[in-house]
Formats: structure tokens, C-alpha cells, sequence
């Protein structure tokens, strides 16, 4: 196997026992890279240069012995996650040239582990997306099949995980941008409990929802990905200050005595039959590894949708209301005097995407609209939220398909903004309740197109999802498919 | 339902600016879209605290502390425009 395709646990094998070098694994990476990019188009900004020294540096650090689990691996970043001295875009004509005094927790985390920066990857704009075509750099292409689309918002993390542009990557999940495009690529993504990752360095969204997570081409370096990750940062007032557990000691193989609920809501008119059998069958390999299932209920998850598309456009809209033109990012030449140089630096820096939701959140914060849509929302959060609570009195884990389809053709759903919102119906409640879900390979549709399973656990119980997505990959061998290029 | 009109005012709100073709598409998408917000009317919510976080968490502090801030420089790196130490933006007041 060429190194570029390896896992993280597999590499970090060979790099301990000397059998390869940093350098070496990187290289093969860019190799890669340079091999199938141009019809790919996972990244906006590679940084081979600055990756080979970090390698170099790695093996260093190897040779003396002071390795962890990450020293001189090859991980991709989201272009959401500020990196100091590296251009940091958001996919946006907006940030096209900002370049971040300072790194992202997350980033320094990696950093610190010596793991190697490959790029930073392709998105949808400020993560306002579910198939990376509202990249201001184009779009991103699934390597499962060209002409499809890679999810979103992190498809270019997904699609570089799938294709071996890089060992694992980074990604951040609002309504579903990390589990959806794992789904839609045949990758294990996993966003954690609200609060479990540090968010400072996070270019901002949906400030209540949105998540980091880890995005692997297997279970085991999702947990060790996590153990890195998760933790309280001062510099993030929402993040907790909860001790993090080993994630690695999750990874076991048998279900005994774990209780898995099946929602009847989520096995809709509109969910695709081949995605309903995968997921059907998934759950018998779950209960032939000794876990028994019941059904539960989720009785408002109609309208979980309506509610997101509230909430994060309304807190987009006082997030992005910072993009004025004035200490970084874009400013139009067109403008004559302030308020001018405000209207035209946002209105040809913003895709209409992101215009569209800034419009809906203004509309629905504004005056008289107010408690017919935010506060009527935010009170169907409560109700979303106590679903979950009441399920998990019954219930360890909740599985359900990540996606209605697998992914579907490029351009198919930009025409009409609501079908493409449709797209995270399943992924949605997840992040309304602020609850830890992962997404795990579960078959390939007819058409060869990876297909994802959901499971959802309590908050701050990532461990179970990890117990759970590892027993279940390990009876199967859907990770173990790669597309070919 | 949204007109154009409307439209017009939420978009100098949001400090955006549209050609007369932009307004009409998103006067069509964005009735498309509270189209469909419409059955959260259906939701009894009375009584229903709203969540604004998941996570319950209230006024998290800290110590006033001193701390080093971003350098003068770092700050003004990405500025579009600036002039001694500082932010340069249009004329404000004629």
C-alpha cells in the first residue's frame, strides 16, 4: 500500500520502527496530490514547503524518541480554521487574502503533536453549504465519481481523506458539514458534543452550533484524533472543562449489554431504498455483534429543519456582520463614502449563498418578525432537545441513515436552495441538541456510491459512538473500499 | 410573504446591495423558504423555554488579568488601508 493511503495508526507504526521517515510518507502524499488534484480539487491552498519542514523537523523529533501519536503525519485542514502566516479563506472572494496573525487552538494542538499541515481544504462558503459548489475556487469533485458532488460543508476535507491527499483531516459541523460529506465520500467524520472542542480559531457561522471534529478514514484515528482535539480552552467561554477520556480504550469489538434506538422518523417518505436497506442490514451486523435494538421516537424531527434554518441563518448574520471592509478582508474600490464602501465591499465579497442566508437571518431577527420566527425556533430547539432526552432514557446509542441519498450529480440542486437544505434533514437535529454523532461507511449503493450510517449519542459520550462506529467497522469492510482514480 | 419592497429593506439592514434581477430572485427563494417555515405554526410551544445554547452554561469568567494582546503590526497586516498605527476608512462627514 503506498503510504498516502495509510491510516494514521498504520503509518505512525512504520515511522516508530524506522521504516519510513516523514519526509518519505509526505512526499507520497504530495505525489498523490500532484497525480489526481486537478480532477479532485479537495484543496484552496496547499503547503507542500512548509509541510516538508515540518516532516524534516518530525523525524527529528522520531530519531530522539519523542514522538506521539501524530509526530510526521500528513493531516489537511479546513479552510475555516485560522492558520498563522497561511492564507485562511472560507472558500470566500471576502477573506481571499487573509492571512491570520495567529493559529486556532485546534491548530496549535496539532501543531504541538508535530503532525505535518498538507493545505487547507475546500468548502462550501463559510461552511453555508451541503455539496462545496458555494466555494468561491470551484468546486470540489467526489472521488467515488467524478460528476458527483463530495457533500459539504467539508468537502474538500472528505474528498482529500477518500482519495489520499492526505492520512486524516479537520472539519467543522454546523448542521451536518462534517457527517454529510463523510457519508456522501466513504469516510468515517465525527462531530463532538457542543463545547467538547475548543472553537477559538474557528472563523464563525453559527456561533450555538457549530463544531470541530476529526474526519479519518477509519474509527480508530478518529479516536485518536479526538484525544488530541477535545479539551477546555480559556480562550473559548463555551468550550467545557471536562476531563477527556482515552478515546482508544472505546475501541472495542462486541456490543454486549449496548441498546441501539431506531427512530421511526428518520425512515421517511424520500429516504433513498438503497440507503434504507444499507442501514436496515447494518443494524442486523450491529445485533449479531449482541446489541439489542428498540424503536423510539422523535416526534418533532419535521420540523427540525425549519428551526435550523432559522437559528444559523439568524446567528450568521450577526457573525458575518463583521465583514465591513475595514480591518482585514475585501474592500471595493467602487464606494464612494463609508456606508458605500460597506454595501459594495459586502455585496461583491459575499456569494449568494451566503447573501441569501445573511438576508434570512436579518428578516427573521428584525423588528415584528422576531417572536414568529427566532424565539418560535428557538423554543422548537427545546422540543428537539427534550426528544433526545426522552430517547435516551430507552436507548445507548440512536442510528440512523446520515444522508436521504448517497451524493448526488454536481449542479443537480443549486438551482433551488430548499432541495439542497433537504440534504441535512438527518444530520440537523444532532446540532440543534448539541449532541455528539459520527457518520461510518455502510455500503455502496448500485451506482458504487459510498453510503452512511449515523449514530448519535447523549452529550459527552463520544465514547459510545466510538465503541459502537469500531464494532461495527470491524465486522465489515466497507472502510477498507477505496475509489479508484 | 415577502415583496419586493421588503426585500429592498432587509438588504440595506444587512449593508448588501442588489441589482434589480438579484432582488427579484430572492424575493421568489426567500418566500420559497418561509414558505416552508410556515408549519412551525403547527408547534405548540407554549410555555417552551427557548434554547439559545445546547450546553447549559452561564457567565463564564475569568480573572482581570493582563495579558499580552496581538502586536500593533499583526493587527494591521491585513488592513486594506491604514496610516499611522491605524485603520484608514472613507470620509465619514463632508
Amino acid at each position: 500500500m503506498e503510504f498516502c493511503q495509510m491510516t494514521i495508526h498504520q503509518l505512525h507504526e512504520l515511522l516508530k520502527k524506522l521504516e519510513v521517515t516523514s519526509k518519505e510518507a509526505t512526499a507520497s502524499v504530495f505525489k498523490r496530490i500532484k497525480e489526481i488534484e486537478s480532477q479532485v480539487h479537495a484543496y484552496v491552498t496547499l503547503t507542500e514547503e512548509l509541510a516538508m519542514q515540518q516532516a524534516q523537523e518530525a523525524d527529528t523529533r522520531i530519531e530522539k524518541g519523542e514522538m506521539t501519536l501524530l509526530t510526521g503525519i500528513p493531516l489537511a485542514l479546513k479552510d475555516i480554521l485560522c492558520t498563522n502566516g497561511i492564507r485562511t479563506t472560507c472558500s470566500s472572494r471576502i477573506l481571499e487574502k487573509f492571512i491570520p496573525p495567529f493559529d486556532a487552538t485546534v491548530v496549535s494542538k496539532l501543531k504541538a503533536a508535530g503532525a505535518v499541515f498538507t493545505g487547507k481544504t475546500n468548502m462550501d462558503e463559510f461552511a453555508m453549504g451541503s455539496s462545496t459548489e458555494t466555494s468561491c475556487f470551484g468546486v470540489t469533485r467526489n472521488p467515488w465519481d467524478l460528476d458527483r458532488v463530495p457533500g459539504g460543508s467539508s468537502g474538500g476535507s472528505a474528498a482529500a481523506v477518500a482519495a489520499g491527499e492526505c492520512i486524516a483531516a479537520t472539519g467543522s459541523d454546523t448542521g451536518g458539514s462534517i457527517r454529510q460529506p463523510a457519508s456522501l465520500c466513504g469516510i468515517t467524520g465525527l462531530k463532538p458534543t457542543y463545547g467538547r472542542i475548543s472553537r477559538f480559531g474557528l472563523i464563525a457561522f453559527a456561533s450555538s452550533l457549530d463544531q470541530i471534529g476529526p474526519m479519518t478514514k477509519d474509527v480508530e484515528d478518529t479516536a485518536i484524533l479526538l484525544n488530541f482535539l477535545c479539551g477546555h480552552d480559556p480562550k473559548d467561554s463555551t468550550s467545557i472543562n471536562l476531563p477527556v477520556p482515552d478515546y482508544t480504550l472505546a475501541l472495542k469489538k462486541d456490543l454486549k449489554g449496548m441498546k441501539l434506538g431506531i427512530p421511526d422518523e428518520y425512515f421517511i417518505e424520500g429516504l433513498d431504498p438503497e440507503v434504507r436497506e444499507a442501514i436496515e442490514k447494518a443494524i442486523k451486523v450491529m445485533e449479531g455483534l449482541g446489541a439489542k435494538t428498540c424503536r423510539v421516537s422523535l416526534p418533532h424531527t419535521r420540523y427540525a429543519l425549519a428551526i435550523y434554518y432559522l437559528i444559523a441563518p439568524s446567528e450568521a448574520s450577526s457573525n458575518l456582520a463583521r465583514y465591513d471592509g475595514v480591518k482585514y478582508g475585501f474592500r471595493s474600490k467602487d464606494g464612494g463614502g463609508l456606508m458605500e464602501m460597506y454595501l459594495t465591499s459586502r455585496s461583491q465579497g459575499f456569494g449568494p449563498e451566503v447573501k441569501r442566508r445573511i438576508m434570512l437571518g436579518t428578516y427573521a431577527l428584525s423588528a415584528g418578525y422576531y417572536d414568529a420566527y427566532y424565539r418560535k425556533a428557538s423554543q422548537g430547539r427545546t422540543l428537539i432537545r427534550n426528544d433526545f432526552e426522552e430517547a435516551f432514557k430507552e436507548c445507548d446509542l440512536i442510528v440512523t441513515p446520515t444522508a436521504p441519498t448517497p451524493a448526488f450529480k454536481l449542479g443537480e440542486k443549486t438551482t433551488d436552495p430548499l432541495q439542497m437544505y433537504l440534504s441535512d434533514i438527518f444530520t440537523i437535529p444532532c446540532n440543534l441538541a448539541g449532541l455528539p454523532g459520527i457518520s461510518i461507511p455502510c455500503g455502496f449503493s448500485k451506482e458504487g456510491l459510498p453510503i452512511g450510517l449515523q449514530l448519535l449519542a447523549p452529550s459527552f459520550q463520544e465514547e459510545k459512538l466510538i465503541h459502537g462506529a469500531y464494532a461495527f467497522e470491524q465486522a465489515t469492510e466497507f472502510h477498507k473500499k477505496k475509489p479508484k482514480l | 410573504m415577502i415583496d419586493r419592497k421588503e426585500v429592498e429593506h432587509v438588504a440595506r439592514l444587512a449593508r448588501l446591495i442588489y441589482t434589480p434581477e438579484e432582488i427579484e430572485l430572492f424575493t421568489h427563494q426567500l418566500n420559497a423558504i418561509l414558505n416552508y417555515f410556515e408549519q412551525l405554526k403547527e408547534l405548540d410551544t407554549t410555555g417552551i423555554e427557548p434554547t439559545s445554547h445546547a450546553i447549559p452554561l452561564s457567565n463564564v469568567f475569568r480573572g482581570d488579568d493582563v495579558k499580552d494582546s496581538l502586536p500593533v503590526e499583526a493587527t494591521l497586516s491585513n488592513a486594506p488601508d491604514k496610516k499611522d498605527d491605524c485603520f484608514r476608512v472613507p470620509k465619514i462627514i463632508e
